[in-house]
């Protein structure tokens, strides 16, 4: 293409070219920087959570200007605190590790890594942003709402979420736009979905076979599948539970409730199917979160081991079976809700069935990095940190998974601790692993690795010092979703919270390292060389960043599978997918 | 680069395995006849667990430290796929895994596949934003029926008991506190009044959600024991997010002997 | 960014001679004797360098549109099942006969949708377009005989929040209407276009995605038809 034209089109063309864009880098872009955008948010929200929970009274100026009702004087009041618990966990789990893994990079990589010149189907991949971007909108503008976000968690709970205003604060016009804005991610989520498999199936270039495919793209392309088969269900699920707000029916209304002394006049619902229709997607969910992790830590820790992929067919494997199974363990969200606990032993059996492949996946990674020679990039550092707090997160779904030891944890800290290590931390690790890794093929600027390795050492010492303690603040039995602790018991508590309010602090702040290292790369950075990492995957044969067209000399041609490191009597330690290089023995 | 995190992952897990096994912070003291069950399964999975969580964060220490690339030159082991190797590991996990379940499987049956024994003392537990009720049968050992419409907190009639005309009503006893004697069955029947709360008192190693609609029985004997720490007196606390005041709502478990239970109980009777 | 000089792209250009992508020279995925069966067989399927978009796409996309559809449906279902069980206030009730009307009318649609396709076959314009034409005048009749049938009902008193057997009725209606009623903007698409899509043969997977839908929403109807017929 060239250089920008300057000119009375400029306009225009900027409006296309980086707004209604139906460019996969750019939107891949775009879907990135609405998860930064979220994920800032959301942390500032977990500051601001964290804060109540050590100094109950302590006062926020700024608080009570954002919001008088919800932080009157700039004291944060119980029902604020659960507010932004919401927005906290819809944010991070929806919007940010939905959103960045699978539709940030994947939209960006994809096509470049299959050897593609564009997604099948770019106009429905702008639609999904697009979709996504209004849902953000729509969630966001609880906050300026005469009643505020709703109160009942990322999991709305019916009947609380259901029976409308009179259950609590939030819970008028606020749970009906969050349900809005949960539907609309869930169609942007589809599409986008719908595109990625079109994509991987029909866009391959000559010779990419999927026994070639990196393993970041079968992440993405089974991640997409579960998207299809999970949000669908998500939907109806808000479908039915918008119609008991707005519509007076009550799929999810029990008869002859009695809420703050008025009788509601419904008849007969059935609480717990918004909970089983709430997790038949919810746990699919996480996985769904952590798939594309897994695709991305593997290609990070294969490249900076020097050596393939330990295990790449039992990765694929794995994954497939962590997609398989995910459907199938839902119930271990619900040990103590009242279901059958025949049932519930057997969802605890696929439980731990479900932990194997994982396992598995954790294996690899340390069979990656057996025999290597380990360079410590940033990236790097990263990934290893992942497969640290993936372990630690993991080995406590092993609490859980049992019911009589669910029993006491459920809906402790212990499960604060356990979503936040597998998942938030595993999560965001992965985030931060392939920002370093694909900055400069996204903004063809390198990143500043010593910021970078600051970031790593707060962030990842950090993370073990916020959330480490809260497994002994579930041993102890204090509930989660808790606006203040006054019960006898918790008291004691409190300095183990200040504590961890300090750590989320410094551990914030320190992402604030990341941020200024992002923007100042972006425009100052050092110009990237188009394989700075010496990998082999296709995104590295083209520029930094690439061109409009991904491969301007035409389809490339793929001869080799996505990890030939260390190949013995290869010139180099590195084999890439497109050269015609023969490899002897294999 | 490589030694330095290799010495933090294992400092962490130094820190963590120390502090796990100091147990400063702790579990509560059981006071529930099948608490030491549960107790035993947890100290089981902290040991299978433990061991792995050591063994895996050190395992990466070791890899870390031990592949760091030194800059002498040559090549990574190429090496892609033992499969002997990965059949070997995926059926010691499963094993292990699916093992764990079944381990924790006799403990589940006790507390859920059976019904509570006859002669068992029946409680009703309610829930409403935000407080707790607790309803015994009374001498005729019946509970009288519910009329949501006469549900009224201000008329004290917190569970819409029509006393004048029912017969079965007119001796039960709505009480705030659960008070319980030691060393008899006990049976708790959950409901709710409004929204799904959850009943929870971690001495008991015991936690159910309360659904509106439905009636969830759950039994449990407390232990003598359970006289002696704090005077026999424990939190209920509420574990299901129901609203702004769910961090607020509680009562008190008072466990007593047979005698001074049956004392209270006349109490209470008088004060309805 | 979009400053940027870019740099030549180093990728080798493609060669004419189909490339290898058997074990024979770098096995699948380089994997050391366990490339599986399906080293070159499924997975060796290959495209054209054709840099246009692949028309599998479509059909593909449709495809995965109908699975994530259907999981919506059978998320309604089981609830409509689980809410029945339970349900000591549900009524059987019965369905307005303008329905078994609708549903004929959406079965001709989809025969007329045929008809149309094979004229395009055989590449007759007026035959195309006519019946494109009815396929689009049925579907729109069908949905207003959806919201006719919606008055009967309320004019019998029946409304949304009756009972729980017309909740799950009106709700299943108006899920499946939706998604009708963007089958129907596809075939105004069509029919707009349709002097395009008929000279452009490219351009003819808009129909065959299109029938793929429109066939699935009269399958789809059927199905909510006997769901809601059987007594639960
Ligand atoms: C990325 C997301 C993610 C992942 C991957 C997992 C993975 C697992 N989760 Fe988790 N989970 C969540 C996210 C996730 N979870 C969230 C968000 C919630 C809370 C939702 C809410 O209520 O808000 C939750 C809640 C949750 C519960 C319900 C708790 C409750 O509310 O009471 C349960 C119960 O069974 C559970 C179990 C498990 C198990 C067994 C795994 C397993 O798959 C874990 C498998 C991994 C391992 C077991 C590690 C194994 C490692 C090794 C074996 C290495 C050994 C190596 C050597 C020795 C060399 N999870
Ligand atoms: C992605 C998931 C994620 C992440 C990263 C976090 C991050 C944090 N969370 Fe959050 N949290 C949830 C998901 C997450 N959380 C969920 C689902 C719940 C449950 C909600 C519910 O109950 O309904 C919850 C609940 C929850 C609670 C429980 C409150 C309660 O039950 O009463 C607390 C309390 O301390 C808490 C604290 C924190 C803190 C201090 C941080 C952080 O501040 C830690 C420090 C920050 C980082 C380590 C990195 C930040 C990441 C980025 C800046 C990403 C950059 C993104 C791009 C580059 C695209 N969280
Ligand atoms: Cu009641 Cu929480
Ligand atoms: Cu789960």
């Amino acid at each position: 293409m060239g250089e920008v034209q300057r000119g009375p089109e400029q306009r225009k063309r900027f409006v296309g070219k980086y707004i209604f864009s139906v460019d996969h880098k750019v939107i891949g872009r775009q879907f990135y920087f609405l998860a930064l955008f979220a994920a800032l948010v959301a942390m500032l929200l977990s500051w601001v959570m964290r804060l109540h929970l050590g100094w109950p009274n302590v006062q926020l100026p700024l608080l009570s200007t954002l919001s008088p009702a919800g932080a009157p004087g700039g004291v944060l009041t119980p029902e604020y605190y659960l507010s932004l618990l919401t927005i906290h966990g819809t944010l991070m789990i929806f919007f940010v590790l939905t959103v960045a893994p699978q539709a940030g990079f994947g939209n960006f990589l994809l096509p470049l890594q299959l050897g593609a010149r564009e997604m099948a189907l770019p106009r429905l991949n702008m639609l999904s942003f697009w979709t996504t971007f209004a849902a953000l909108g729509v969630l966001l503008s609880t906050f300026f709402i005469s009643d505020g976000p709703p109160i009942t968690g990322w999991t709305a709970y019916a009947p609380l979420s259901a029976a409308g205003s009179i259950t609590g604060p939030g819970e008028g016009m606020g749970q009906s736009l969050w349900i809005l804005a949960i539907a609309l991610f869930c169609l942007g989520a589809v599409l986008g979905s719908v595109n990625f498999i079109a994509t991987t199936l029909g866009s391959r270039a000559r010779g990419m076979t999927l026994h070639c495919l990196p393993l970041t793209c079968w992440a993405w392309f089974l991640t997409a599948v579960m998207i299809l088969l999970s949000f669908a269900v998500l939907l109806a699920a808000c479908l039915l539970l918008m119609m008991d707000r707005v519509g007076g029916t009550s799929f999810f209304l029990p008869a002859g409730m009695v809420i703050s002394g008025d009788l509601i006049h419904r008849g007969g619902g059935a609480p717990l199917l918004w909970q089983h229709l709430f997790w038949f997607f919810g746990h699919p969910e996480v996985y769904i979160t952590i798939l594309p992790a897994m695709g991305i830590i593997s290609h990070i820790l294969s490249c900076f081991s020097r050596k393939p992929a330990f295990g790449y067919q039992s990765m694929i494997y794995s994954m497939m079976a962590i997609g398989f199974l995910s459907f199938m363990v839902w119930g271990h969200h619900m040990f103590v809700s009242g279901m059958n606990p025949y049932t519930g032993f057997a969802f605890a059996v696929l439980t731990m069935a479900i932990a194997v492949p994982s396992a598995v996946t954790i294996f690899d990674w340390l069979g990656t990095m057996w025999g290597g020679k380990l360079r410590f990039t940033t990236s790097m550092l990263f990934a290893i940190g992942f497969v640290s707090v993936f372990v630690t997160g993991g080995l406590s779904g092993l609490f859980l998974a049992q019911p009589p030891l669910d029993v006491y944890l459920h809906d402790t800290y212990f499960v604060i601790a356990h979503l936040h290590m597998i998942m938030g931390l595993a999560g965001t690790f992965a985030i931060f692993a392939g920002t370093y890794f694909w900055f400069p093929k996204m903004f063809g600027r390198m990143m500043s690795e010593l910021l970078g390795k600051m970031h790593f050492w707060l962030t990842f010492i950090g993370a073990y010092a916020i959330f480490m303690p809260m497994h002994f603040l579930g041993f102890e039995g204090n509930p989660r979703r808790y606006a203040a602790l006054t019960d006898n018991f918790l008291k004691p508590l409190i300095p183990m919270h200040r504590f961890i309010t300090i750590a989320a602090l410094i551990t914030g702040a320190a992402q604030l390292l990341f941020v200024s290292n992002f923007f100042w790369s972006m425009f100052r950075g050092e110009k990237a060389p188009d394989n700075p990492w010496e990998g082999t995957s296709l995104e590295w044969t083209v520029s930094s960043p690439p061109p409009p067209e991904n491969f301007s000399g035409g389809t490339p041609v793929i001869y080799h599978g996505p990890y030939e490191y260390g190949v013995p009597g290869s010139e180099k330690d590195y084999v890439m997918q497109n050269s015609p290089e023969k490899i002897a023995g294999g | 680069m490589g030694l330095a995190i290799a010495v933090v992952l294992t400092l962490i897990t130094a820190v963590s395995v120390s502090l796990i096994s100091a147990h400063f912070w702790w579990f509560p003291v059981d006071v529930a006849t099948h608490g030491p069950a549960i107790d035993h399964l947890f100290t089981l999975t902290f040991i299978f667990t433990g061991a792995i969580f050591v063994l895996a964060q050190l395992g990466l220490a070791y890899l870390i430290w031990r592949y760091r690339d030194r800059g002498q030159g040559g090549k990574a082991t190429y090496l892609h796929e033992p499969a002997m190797l990965q059949v070997t590991w995926t059926l010691i996990a499963l094993i292990l895994f699916v093992g764990l379940a079944f381990m924790g499987h006799r403990t589940w049956a006790h507390m859920h596949y059976t019904g509570a024994q006859p002669g068992a003392l029946r409680i009703e537990v309610w829930g409403e934003q935000f407080a707790w009720y607790f309803r015994y049968p009374g001498p005729d050992g019946r509970f009288g029926p519910i009329h949501p419409s006469l549900m009224d907190d201000s008329m004290g009639n917190y569970l819409g008991l029509d006393r004048p005309h029912d017969q079965a009503s007119k001796d039960d006893i709505v009480t705030a506190t659960l008070g319980i004697p030691a060393d008899r069955p006990v049976q708790l029947i959950l409901r709710s009044k409004d929204v799904i709360h959850s009943f929870f008192v971690p001495e008991l190693r015991m936690k159910q959600d309360l659904v509106p609609g439905m009636e969830m029985p759950i039994h449990f004997t407390a232990t003598e024991d359970a006289l002696n720490h704090d005077g026999g007196r424990y939190e209920i606390v509420c574990t299901q997010l129901c609203g702004m005041g769910h961090y607020k709502m509680r009562a008190f478990l008072q466990v007593m002997t047979e005698k001074k239970f049956e004392q209270w109980l006349k109490q209470e009777a008088a004060m309805q | 960014m979009g400053s940027a000089v870019l740099t030549p792209p180093k990728a080798k250009p493609p060669e004419d001679s189909t490339p290898p992508p058997g074990k024979g020279n770098d096995g699948p995925g380089g994997s050391g004797g366990s490339g599986g069966p399906g080293g070159s067989g499924r997975g060796g399927r290959r495209h054209p360098p054709n840099w246009s978009l692949p028309p599998g796409a479509y059909r593909i996309a449709i495809w995965m549109g109908i699975v994530s559809i259907s999981m919506l449906f059978a998320a309604l279902t089981s609830a409509m099942l689980v809410r029945a069980e339970i349900a000591t206030d549900w009524v059987h009730g019965a369905i307005p006969s303008i329905l078994y009307f609708n549903t004929l009318v959406l079965i001709l649609s989809s025969l007329t949708l045929e008809f149309s396709r094979r004229s395009l076959r055989k590449e007759a314009e007026k035959g195309f377009t006519g019946w494109l034409y009815a396929t689009t005048a049925l579907g729109i009749i069908f949905i207003a005989g959806q919201l006719l049938a919606w008055r009967q009902l309320a004019a019998h008193g029946i409304y949304v929040t009756t009972n729980p057997s017309s909740s799950f009725f009106y709700v299943l209606t108006a899920a499946h209407g939706v998604h009708l009623l963007g089958g129907v903007l596809a075939l105004f698409y069509l029919v707009f276009r349709s002097r395009k899509i008929f000279g452009t043969p490219q351009k003819r997977i808009a129909v065959d995605v299109t029938a793929i839908y429109w066939h699935f929403m009269d399958v789809l109807w059927i199905y909510i038809l006997i769901l809601l017929k059987v007594k639960l």
